[in-house]
């Protein structure tokens, strides 16, 4: 599943006083099975550009190809089976929950897709399991969750629907480290084993250093820089001039190199940190000027 | 999709017309209702036509915009038509199919009815279009705080004016997110009959529903987590008082109002 983004422009409110240029000339390839970033400081078009996927809104100019056919001409393909095949978690999900209880409101999706009722029981079963929410819960009422249940529910209403390319907005926003760190390590073991494509926005660094093939960076609604993580988070001074940063281990290697250790300085984790400093120290450590 | 309503809209230029004094545009816009309605012959509809025209100028707002907003009550205007024409008692019969008689008096009070509906919603318009929502009820409540004394509430009607036209544009922004969402979810709005459609809303009113009563008591807990107490005792930071422009304003519409009577 292939994804090809051509000169797409789109404008908010063309023609009133509230007219407002959300995105200009981006092009972007995106080849089946990838795992990409996408940042950019508040306003950059982030939102904008992946409503587009799905075909929620229409570029003012430009096209859009899902696996080389042009998602905006009915004789190539239905925007349904667009829908479909391209799974959108917004930003917030919980606030779209409405059904009666949990099992109901996954099934949405799938139900609308016009599967048979063992088929909808079968995926609706499977994402909940994905999304670690044991069947002792399918019969509450999804209001009566905390925080980051209803979050889970709401993303498992969309895996339901078994897409291939799934596009999720800031699905940990508002999360504690552990729900952030479970739903994102569940969307990377759906990428490894179903070798879907995955486009995660975020404003975190480390989320994205952590787990991204590579990295689309926005700004002002065009795209400023694309490459893999490592050489991204090279141009440190260019992301924070846009009000981005590299992830914090990156500076502590920075200041550690600048205190004389000779260390590998693009570095994305942790671990991979923990690794360096402790093979340097192993070597014998501290340089003979310092 | 939903943003294109225009009606009730505030469209910012900041010309001579938007920065008038709230409570002007609410008088004048009363004068110019009940001119209006005093007007019975066509040299005074162009006249008023002429003055609307020229105030869309002033106020520096794109007569596409306001007839775009027109479009909502289109039907209203043709049913209003053909009431007129097929209904209206008259001698003077231009054609006659059966029961049906469209007479010369059936017109012209077809195009008068027309003209001073489309007058109407223009005038009316104009005064929200020019005044932003916070003006417009710092205006109101100005108005009626004389009426206080005989136990009009001014200040919370104000205040409850406020806070829903303040949602408006909120609400239509959450339910386009989630009109969104249900369709990222393969919701279908627009096939099938009236009860499948009607089913098809659900998804939509029920996060409507539950987010609008999550804002609203979030608002109440914010407004009174910073003392709001109703209206006693409370100032502004910017007092309403009228300028020498308001006094200009208000003698032109005073003027339109006699030209009105007199012809
Ligand atoms: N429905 C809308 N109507 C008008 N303007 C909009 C609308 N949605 C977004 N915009 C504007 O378009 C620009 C891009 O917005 P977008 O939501 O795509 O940003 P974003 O990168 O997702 O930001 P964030 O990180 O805050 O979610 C912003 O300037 C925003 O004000
Ligand atoms: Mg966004």
């Amino acid at each position: 599943m292939a994804i090809k983004l051509e000169n797409l422009t789109y404008t908010y409110n063309p023609g009133t006083p509230f007219e407002k240029k959300a995105m200009s000339d981006v092009n972007i390839h995106i080849p089946k099975g990838q795992f990409v970033g996408l940042i950019g400081h508040t306003g950059s078009g982030k939102s904008t550009l992946i409503q587009h996927l799905n075909g929620l809104i229409k570029p003012t100019s430009g096209n859009i190809y899902i696996n080389g056919r042009n998602i905006h001409n009915k004789d190539e393909v239905s925007i349904k089976d667009v829908r479909q095949q391209v799974g959108l978690v917004f930003q917030y999900p919980e606030y779209q929950l409405f059904e009666m209880n949990i099992y109901k409101d996954v099934a949405f999706g799938p139900e609308n897709m016009g599967l048979s009722k063992e088929e909808v029981k079968e995926r609706v079963h499977k994402a909940l399991s994905m999304v670690n929410i044991g069947e002792d819960m399918f019969d509450k009422s999804p209001f009566e969750l905390s925080g980051g249940q209803k979050r889970r529910v709401a993303i498992a209403g969309v895996l339901a629907m078994e897409p291939e390319i799934l596009i999720l907005d800031e699905p940990t926003a508002g999360l504690d480290p552990k729900g952030r760190e479970e739903i994102l390590g569940q969307v990377s073991k759906m990428h490894e084993e179903l070798g879907i494509t995955v486009i995660l926005v975020s404003h975190s660094m480390e989320d994205v250093a952590k787990y991204v093939d590579r990295l689309v960076v926005m700004k002002g609604g065009k795209v400023e820089l694309d490459g893999i993580p490592r050489e991204i988070f090279n141009h440190i001074e260019e992301l924070e001039d846009m009000g981005l940063a590299a992830p914090q281990i990156r500076y502590i290697m920075e200041e550690l190199s600048a205190k004389g250790m000779d260390v590998k300085k693009d570095i994305l984790t942790v671990e991979e940190a923990a690794d360096i400093i402790a093979s340097y120290l192993k070597k014998g450590g501290i340089r003979s000027d310092s | 999709m939903i943003r294109d309503i225009t009606i009730g809209q505030y469209y910012p230029t900041n010309s001579y017309i938007h920065r008038l004094d709230p409570r002007v545009k609410i008088l004048s816009t009363f004068a110019y209702i009940i001119s209006l309605f005093l007007i019975d012959n066509y040299i005074g509809y162009l006249i008023v036509a002429l003055f609307i025209y020229t105030i869309t100028k002033v106020a520096k707002i794109p007569l596409k915009f306001i007839l775009k907003g027109l479009k909502a009550i289109f039907i209203i205007v043709l049913f209003t038509v053909i009431l007129n024409v097929f209904m209206a008692p008259g001698e003077t019969i231009l054609y006659e199919f059966g029961k049906v008689k469209v007479t010369l008096e059936g017109i012209k009070l077809a195009i008068r009815m027309v003209s001073r509906l489309v007058l109407l919603i223009i005038g009316s318009s104009l005064m929200t279009l020019t005044t932003s929502p916070i003006e417009l009820t710092d205006g109101i409540e100005s108005l009626l705080k004389p009426f206080s004394k005989i136990g009009v509430p001014a200040h919370e009607i104000a205040m409850m004016m406020s806070i829903s036209l303040r949602f408006i544009p909120i609400l239509l922004e959450e339910t386009d997110k989630i009109m969104k969402a249900q369709m990222a979810r393969g919701a279908d709005f627009e096939s099938g009959g009236i009860i499948k459609r009607a089913k098809a809303l659900i998804p939509i009113l029920v996060p409507l529903f539950i987010s609008a009563f999550r804002r609203a008591d979030e608002l109440a807990m914010a407004m009174e987590a910073r003392c709001y107490r109703g209206g006693e005792n409370r100032t502004r930071m910017k007092e309403l008082r009228y300028e020498s422009k308001d006094y200009i304003a208000l003698s032109i519409m005073a003027i339109l109002v006699v030209v009105t009577i007199l012809i």
